[in-house]
């Protein structure tokens, strides 16, 4: 076990959720809640694999893997905005539609065999810095580049610019915002998309860089439901995201090191010896998402954590409030 | 005068606005009933009548939220379409609505700029707009920070920001929806200095209210509806509180409130070194002691946002006392869960009756036996008794005289003060042993007003302990047997009725103690 490679490895994974929690993100910034991340990160993976095997061009796959989890993503935005149905049932019922179409049209993916994947290098310069050279700038896939490029430009776009601040109107009171001529339908449908996009470049991540491959529902194994748990977590802001998202990242990795060595420390490791133990650790990483979860669903928290505050909420024009 | 038809905003001024035969119908109501109406540059047109006479119908036509059945809008002579709010501020019509616009976790200027081209594209240009709105803000006097947050701003200021907003829209007619109902009586001055300000410029201005005597300090002109229908303008000049009073409601109404005098009983309501936290999870009471006792009306004042509304929801169960007791006829209540507390026989009527009151979507009839439908009359084995609840409702709508098109009718249909007409029926017929009233008459019209008044006096007479919550000082003080001042979670002091004078209460409001009062 070597700490290092534990981070630099957390920094790959975690890449994936970063990804997909901010995709969450945006979409709650507008009011729509939406937990179909884990369906439309497993449509990406599948998409995204599927199309670099028959094209070869793994980058063709990430677009299509977008494209893809965006367009499942206007289903639920259609269930939500457009007819004002529940978020959360309609968020549920899109996991299992995600899921169900990925399982059925990535059937026999998994027996591809080697395929081009997106590019791993190192950053010259930065690489040689102490500690943080070897964990983010060494031999990482471009994807997680993209990752650190990405968060300060989310952040900027949300908090300092005229669309951002359209965004953050509408998640927070979609009357003023209608009021002041901002179509609400319009925003919400449009970051409703970006959610579903960046999920489905999450799932593209896994397939295409941090672990190449199809394995059915085990590619994503329930990292979207980390990413909604981390949304909450993150307290709606990209950079606490970028923070929990490597974290998790590194955890998941020490869970499996730490089943590797019959030693540890010096003494007989038990989650070596015994398997259950093993399982134990597998659990902790949903077994917080669920605690947050079920933390963030009682509405005085959220609004403590500063969740947007039309969170959840259809919007009808006209409807008298008082 | 050519001249001089365009307004210091730069918007070319609205000399007449015209609004002929308007007819506005929802399913089972006549809201307009073909009204005419008129506003020109430089004078306040107040809009009066009771609620439900549909005077913020009118206005939302005027500001193209609805599209009227009938009727036209000529503006300075000219027929004009309205399809969406966008419309009406093109043209120059701001409206400022009753709850405000505003995006709280945003700034001032972000707020202003909402929706409008910057001139940096897809960049805010935050420091053009701040410029503006200083600018604005000096030549009407009005004291701004273009970089506060909305949620750190009082009432007061934040509908300063929708006035902003509006005159930076460049709006020449503005039309405001009940302003003065949630401000200080410090507050409403200040509004009036800028109306001032702003007519002399040229501006035109709606203004709506239920207050008697705001309307003839402020206006020019009065129109009344009622029932929908137009019933007449005519010039403030020569005309009295009480001509208006009787010109709106057709019948005489009383200014005043007869308080009987009357011995008052064992303390029935008590809070003992009370404390918790607001929704941000910061103090909101902080140790706070008050008896109410039984046959009293105790009236609470203070400026709104020092505890009032936490502490109407800790003693209902509804927020989570950190510290302290609360004592019913005898019985702790503290830890109590809202249902029990309701079946202790107190009874409560919300600040945000919305919100907290009612269910939107729900019926009149349902929402009349929220408290006790699963208890008997209304309801036996399990079932709803429909025919016990209607008739139930029936006799409380025509009690309390809510206007509703039918007992079946959702509540979110009805006008404002139909809403707290319901609340009231509910809360006041289950016989309680104490009320906790929270700004009961907002939103109510000088009938209502009075009918409400004279209910809880009522209340009082048959020995309920009455606590009511009220940022009204005329209301507190014509109502209350002792007074008392709440000030950043805490009693300030307690003044009996005859010996308090609004002096003494806004010095106790604003924090200040009379130890320490400087002559
Ligand atoms: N969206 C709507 N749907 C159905 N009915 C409505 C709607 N809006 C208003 N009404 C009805 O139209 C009538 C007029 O309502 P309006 O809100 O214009 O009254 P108001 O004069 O502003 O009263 P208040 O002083 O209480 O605010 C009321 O009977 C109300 O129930
Ligand atoms: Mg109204």
């Amino acid at each position: 076990m070597d700490l290092i490679i534990i981070l630099q490895a957390g920094v790959a994974t975690g890449t994936v959720l970063l990804f997909a929690t901010i995709g969450e993100i945006f979409s709650e910034r507008s009011g729509v809640m939406n937990l179909g991340v884990e369906g439309m990160m497993l449509l990406g993976a599948m998409s995204a694999f599927s199309v670099a095997v028959s094209t070869g061009n793994p980058w063709l796959g990430l677009l299509v893997a977008m494209l893809a989890a965006g367009l499942l993503s206007q289903i639920h935005a259609f269930i939500t905005i457009t007819l004002q149905a529940d978020q959360v049932v309609s968020g549920l019922a899109l996991t299992f539609l995600g899921t169900g179409i990925s399982l059925v049209l990535g059937e026999g993916l998994s027996k591809a065999g080697a395929i081009s994947l997106l590019p791993n290098f190192s950053i010259p310069l930065l690489t040689k810095i102490p500690l943080i050279g070897p964990i983010f700038f060494t031999d990482q896939s471009i994807m997680v580049y993209v990752g650190y490029l990405f968060v300060p430009l989310t952040w900027y776009f949300i908090n300092r610019t005229r669309p951002g601040m359209h965004l953050r109107a509408v998640g927070e009171h979609p009357a003023a915002a209608d009021s002041l001529g901002i179509s609400v339908y319009g925003t919400r449908y449009f970051y409703v998309f970006v959610g579903g996009a960046l999920a489905g470049l999450a799932g593209a991540v896994i397939s295409l860089a941090v672990s190449p491959g199809w394995f059915s529902e085990l590619t994503t194994a329930g990292q979207g439901w980390i990413a909604v748990g981390l949304v909450i977590f993150a307290q709606w802001d990209p950079v606490r995201a970028m923070f929990g998202s490597y974290a998790f990242g590194a955890l998941r990795r020490l869970i499996l090191d730490i089943q590797g060595p019959a030693m540890i420390l010096g003494f007989n490791n038990p989650f070596y010896y015994n398997p259950y133990w093993g399982f134990f650790l597998q659990m902790l990483p949903y077994a917080f998402t669920i605690f947050v979860l079920v933390i963030g669903s009682r509405e005085a928290v959220r609004k403590r954590l500063g969740a947007p505050a039309a969170l959840g909420q259809p919007y009808i024009r006209g409807e008298r409030g008082l | 005068m050519t001249a001089n038809n365009t307004l210091p905003s730069g918007q070319t001024r609205i000399d007449t606005l015209e609004m002929s035969g308007i007819t506005k119908r929802f399913p089972g109501v006549l809201a307009n009933d073909s009204v005419d109406f008129d506003v020109k540059a430089g004078e306040v047109h107040a809009l009066l009548g009771e609620n439900g006479a549909g005077k913020s119908t009118l206005m939302k036509v005027l500001y193209g939220m609805y599209h009227p059945d009938e009727g036209q809008i000529l503006l300075n002579g000219q027929p004009i379409t309205l399809n969406s709010p966008t419309d009406a501020i093109n043209l120059g019509i701001g409206m400022i609505h009753q709850h405000f616009m505003l995006v709280e976790t945003l700034t001032v200027s972000e707020n202003v700029a909402l929706g409008l081209p910057s001139t940096r594209g897809p960049l805010t240009d935050l420091k053009r707009v701040s410029e503006r709105i200083l600018e604005l803000a000096d030549f009407y006097g009005l004291k701004i920070d273009p970089d506060a947050y909305v949620w750190q701003l009082s009432v007061g200021q934040q509908q300063r920001v929708e006035i902003i907003k509006a005159l930076y829209r460049g709006a020449a007619l503005l039309i405001l929806d009940e302003p003065t109902a949630v401000l200080t009586p410090q507050e409403v001055d200040e509004l009036f200095v800028i109306m001032r300000q702003m007519t002399e410029d040229g501006h035109g201005l709606i203004f709506i209210s239920h207050k008697l005597h705001e309307v003839i300090e402020i206006c020019q002109r009065v129109t009344v509806l009622r029932d929908g229908r137009m019933i007449g303008t005519r010039s403030i000049a020569a005309t009295t509180k009480s001509d208006l009073a009787s010109w709106m409601v057709g019948r005489e109404v009383s200014m005043t409130r007869d308080l009987v005098p009357m011995k008052p009983g064992e303390p029935r309501l008590v809070f003992e070194e009370i404390a918790c936290n607001s929704d941000r999870g910061t103090p909101a009471l902080r140790g706070l002691n008050l008896e109410v006792h039984s046959g009293e009306i105790l009236g609470l004042a203070g400026v709104s946002g020092n505890g009032q509304r936490e502490l109407a929801e800790v003693a209902t169960g509804l927020r989570p006392a950190t510290r302290g007791r609360i004592i019913l006829e005898g019985r702790e209540i503290t830890h109590l869960s809202p249902g029990v507390i309701t079946d202790l026989m107190l009874s409560y009527i919300p600040e945000e009756r919305m919100r907290d009151g009612m269910i939107r979507d729900f019926t009149v009839a349902e929402n009349l036996i929220l408290r006790e439908f699963q208890k008997m009359p209304y309801s036996k084995n399990g079932f709803l008794r429909l025919k016990t609840i209607d008739s139930h409702s029936e006799g409380l709508v025509h009690a309390f005289r809510v206007k509703t098109p039918s007992i079946e009718t959702p509540v979110k249909s009805l006008s404002g003060g139909n809403i707290q007409k319901v609340v009231l029926a509910r809360e006041l017929s289950r016989k309680p042993r104490a009320i906790i009233a929270a700004q009961p008459t907002r939103g109510l019209d000088i009938g209502a007003t009075e009918y409400v008044h004279a209910q809880l006096l009522e209340q009082r007479a048959a020995g309920t302990a009455i606590l009511l919550i009220s940022e009204d000082l005329d209301e507190i003080l014509a109502m209350s047997d002792r007074i008392a001042v709440i000030f950043e979670g805490q009693i300030m002091g307690i003044v009996k009725r005859g010996e308090a004078t609004p002096e003494q209460l806004g010095l106790l409001m604003a924090g200040v103690k009379e130890e320490s009062e400087i002559a």
